[in-house]
């Protein structure tokens, strides 16, 4: 009797204020029950599962657990944006191959399948007793917590980079108002004009991600602005992602436009006279100057205390994705501890989101999880059309307890071509609808 | 709420027994299919126009025979080549499976 009480208390305190998933919820277990004529019982329920963060990971995350766990397991998503926006595909704006808005895709999909999604800030999380906090809603418990919030930027790590600065000397490394405000700024450009980009020591998110930027820019500059030039400051000693694939690019279709200096760490900007400064002392002006600084895990996670790996990272078990930190807490995406070779691509964070998707309805139905293998697949415009892959396939050791890759998997493309410029199209095309709908 | 996690468990226990050793081994073939979700849509059902092929309902013996080429380089491929190479033939047998189950989209 102790438990049915329980049962119905805890199923009106779940559906209060929950009215989508009420709606979407007249699956499989309320079906077999009115087929036995059994009275109208209410769905056996194993917890509630809590989602930072819509992107990559969390909106994957989101979306499989209740396909895999049914209406046994509520889960609610927290986003502080109303919609999603793509950081892939995002240098195409700066390119001006396409719109801000070809990137953007709303969460009605999401809310149809069942999942409770809250247009909100997470301002902390008590890992001991699983309580949230956040900015507009009241506090809540909930059984399991799936971190996701992506990685936040260090820009005290350069010099002058203040909040005045920041009005004028953009990351863009987020897609949104960023990329459309870094668009203008190539747009007002004159032609002659100096891009200057900064690039962070790595890890940071998306490896390739800067080169294909320049290959955007230079797509742009050469068509509408040919005596322009671009300026590559990359704290890195060498091109870190498909090197190959963008020098043949750079030494070809864009031969003349671009300077690549390795080893130039940024770490000062004059936002006045719009100069980078680097660690070597050179200073280098630009008409529009363009610095990522370094990332780390996004500032929530440090809040909760998850950042165990470097002061940067959260450790996470690669069988559950849960935090070395904290227990009932899964952490996903460009916020993790990377395994060794693995990037931090929206792909890896969509087979993040669905391995912890995985360990969490198995964990809740009281079962061991198992490892899942991981596949990752980044594409990389050099042009409008054409384009470059980097894969690699992902599997648990469990004597190393980490993600390796698999020997002879994985690899590059032979050359831009264009053929992978419509499969990229279609990735974007099918991960969005994978994650969001 | 300090019911809550012993009422959780209690579930888990009886919904394991309910649905046994085979409920398992299902639910780990959905999650190996998931792989393919990211470029092939959800349970293989690609979004049209795309150029993507779309995996739902194909024949288990052509999913498996399409895979064991891009393994050997006997189909050539932009990137399946790479990928395929990833996965043990459990693993293919078991997303062969998986996929032809499933109804492709219209």
């Amino acid at each position: 009797m102790k438990t049915a009480i329980n049962a119905q208390r805890r199923r009106l305190a779940s559906v209060a204020g929950a009215t989508a998933l009420a709606a979407g919820s007249s699956g499989l277990l309320s079906g077999c029950a009115s087929a036995t004529a059994a009275p109208a019982a209410a769905p056996r329920k194993l917890g509630r599962v809590l989602v930072i963060g819509g992107g990559y990971g969390g909106a994957t995350a989101a979306k499989y657990i209740k396909k895999w766990g049914g209406d046994a397991i509520d889960v609610m998503l927290v986003e502080r944006e109303s919609a999603f926006v793509s950081c892939p595909l995002s240098n195409l704006v700066l390119g001006g191959h396409r719109k801000i808005e070809d990137l953007t895709v709303s969460y009605a999909g999401l809310r149809q399948a069942g999942i409770l999604v809250m247009n909100d800030e997470v301002l902390g999380i008590d890992p001991a007793k699983m309580m949230v906090s956040f900015r507009k809603l009241a506090d809540q418990r909930f059984d399991r917590i799936v971190v996701s919030p992506g990685v936040d930027f260090d820009f005290g790590s350069v010099q002058g980079l203040n909040d005045a600065a920041q009005k004028r000397i953009l990351h863009a490394w987020k897609a949104g108002p960023q990329t459309v405000a870094l668009r203008a700024q190539l747009e007002a450009m004159p032609d002659g004009g100096t891009y200057v980009l900064s690039i962070p020591k790595a890890p940071y998110r998306c490896p390739p991600g800067p080169y294909e930027r320049v290959c955007q820019v230079a797509s742009y500059f050469k068509a509408a602005k040919p005596r322009s030039k671009i300026i590559v400051l990359d704290a890195n000693p060498d091109i870190q992602s498909k090197k190959g694939l963008f020098l043949a690019a750079w030494n070809g279709q864009y031969k003349g436009l671009i300077e690549y200096r390795a080893n130039s760490m940024v770490t000062e900007v004059d936002a006045g006279k719009l100069a980078a400064i680097t660690e070597l002392g050179d200073r280098v002006s630009a008409d529009v100057l363009n610095v990522v600084p370094a990332m780390a895990a996004a500032q929530l996670a440090h809040k909760a205390g998850l950042v165990n790996v470097n002061k940067l990272w959260c450790g996470v078990d690669w069988v559950t994705l849960e935090s070395t930190a904290a227990k009932g807490i899964h952490v996903l995406g460009d916020s993790t501890f990377s395994a060794p070779a693995m990037p931090k691509s929206g792909h890896m964070a969509n087979q993040h989101g669905k391995a912890a998707a995985a360990a969490i309805v198995e964990l809740m139905n009281g079962r061991a999880p198992q490892p899942v293998t991981m596949a990752n697949t980044c594409y990389s415009f050099v042009d409008a059309d054409n384009v470059v892959h980097v894969a690699s396939v992902h599997r648990y050791d469990g004597e190393k307890k980490t993600m390796v890759t698999v020997p002879g998997s994985g690899g590059l493309s032979s050359q831009a071509n264009r053929l992978e410029g419509v499969y990229a199209n279609a990735w974007a095309q099918n991960i969005w609808n994978d994650m969001l709908t | 709420m300090k019911e809550l996690i012993p009422r959780a468990l209690a579930g888990a226990v009886v919904a394991g027994a309910m649905l046994g050793v085979s409920a398992v081994h299902a639910t780990d073939v959905r999650y190996i299919a998931a792989n393919c979700a990211n470029c092939h849509g959800t349970d293989g059902r690609a979004a049209g126009g795309g150029g993507m092929p779309g995996l739902a309902g194909l024949s288990a013996t052509y999913f498996v025979e399409q895979m064991n080429a891009f393994r050997s380089g006997k189909r050539e491929a932009t990137i399946m080549h790479q990928l395929a190479k990833g996965y043990t033939d459990a693993e293919i047998a078991q997303m062969a499976a998986y996929f032809a189950a499933q109804k492709p989209s219209k």
